[in-house]
């Protein structure tokens, strides 16, 4: 009969890989945003408390190109939107768990937490709440905090680096490379195609309102195509 | 320079907001199933915002004053390229910016 504890060790070797991805990006956040003007504290407490990648990244580009704040955080959350489909999947796992487990669950459920989780709880529906939490809880021991950490080492490192190295174009690289394992179907790409055009068609909009409307034409593109591909 | 009211308007309102996000099923709404044409809009998210967000910046960088650089798309086909044939997020971040270093010494 497996332990919580052994659980929580499977937990922690499903979330390990996933450092590979978490360094980089935490190092180059800190690094971009102390190259953005932000202190160490600033920088590690935008990590802390925002604890998401992309959004985080989003919101620096779009502070620094002075966009209305409120344009900032809608673009942002829209980012993050994926994040209440993780919850509406997680849920039927950990949802007989206390308010208060549910709520820690909550704020460490991001995409790789998620993937190891969701993953492991298809192959293994006959584990009880506690193991579940259990592997949870360790697959984010190697993914959340290694996020504030590696955050704070780019601060460090960002503080070092001159401010005029070609950094500008960091940012727009680190999406391009998101964006391409992520055209899963035909659909992902029609997406992504009608986005990118809209938004070069509609940069003329101000408070970079261009990047809202085309973000949701090419999600209601990408659904449309998804739709009728399944007929 | 990012003025500081913004940007702490900016960290606690997305913390708050991406927490919602994160809290609104697991903690409030329960098992009962999201309506079928809203996770069809919602697997898509992802892939739209973030070429929404990138193009115009390919296109018009600000760093060029807006002028197209045969530079950074050189970096982004790079990029674009060598993502898509190898699904590896960091060997694409890797190669475009081996691609923006060694073009930059090409091109001068």
């Amino acid at each position: 009969m497996p332990t919580p504890s052994s659980n929580y060790w499977q937990g922690f070797q499903a979330g390990l890989p996933f450092l590979l991805v978490i360094a980089p990006f935490g190092t180059l956040f800190g690094v971009l945003a102390t190259e953005a003007g932000l202190t160490v504290f600033e920088t590690l407490s935008f990590s802390v408390v925002v604890i998401a990648g992309a959004a985080q990244f989003v919101s620096l580009q779009m502070l620094q190109d002075h966009v209305p704040t409120l344009i900032v955080l809608a673009s942002a959350l829209a980012v993050n939107l994926r994040m209440a489909m993780y919850s509406a999947a997680i849920t039927p796992h950990l949802g007989g768990l206390p308010l208060w487990k549910r709520a820690l669950s909550a704020y460490f459920l991001v995409d790789q937490t998620y993937a190891a989780s969701a993953l492991e709880f298809e192959k293994h529906p006959e584990k009880t709440l506690a193991q579940k939490f259990a592997f949870f809880m360790g697959a984010m021991t190697p993914i959340c905090p290694p996020w504030y950490a590696f955050t704070l080492l780019g601060a460090w490192l960002g503080e070092a680096v001159p401010a005029d190295f070609g950094l500008d174009f960091a940012l727009p690289i680190a999406f391009l490379a998101m964006i391409a394992p992520a055209l899963r179907t035909g659909a992902h790409v029609v997406a992504a195609l009608v986005a990118t055009l809209a938004t070069l068609l509609l940069a003329f909009l101000p408070y970079n309102l261009g990047v809202l409307c085309a973000a949701t034409l090419g999600m209601a593109a990408g659904a449309e195509t998804e739709r009728r591909m399944q007929k | 320079m990012i003025d500081r009211g913004d940007l702490w308007l900016v960290i606690l309102g997305l913390g708050l907001g991406s927490f919602a996000l994160r809290f609104l099923f697991l903690g409030l709404v329960g098992d009962r199933p999201l309506p079928e044409w809203l996770t069809r809009h919602l697997r898509y998210t992802a892939v739209a915002m973030m070429p929404a967000l990138v193009a115009p910046l390919v296109a018009w960088p600000a760093a060029t004053g807006g002028q197209t650089d045969p530079l950074r798309l050189l970096a982004t086909a790079a990029t674009l390229g060598v993502g898509l044939l190898t699904k590896n997020v960091i060997l694409a971040i890797l190669s475009g910016a081996v691609a923006m270093v060694a073009g930059g010494y090409l091109l001068g």
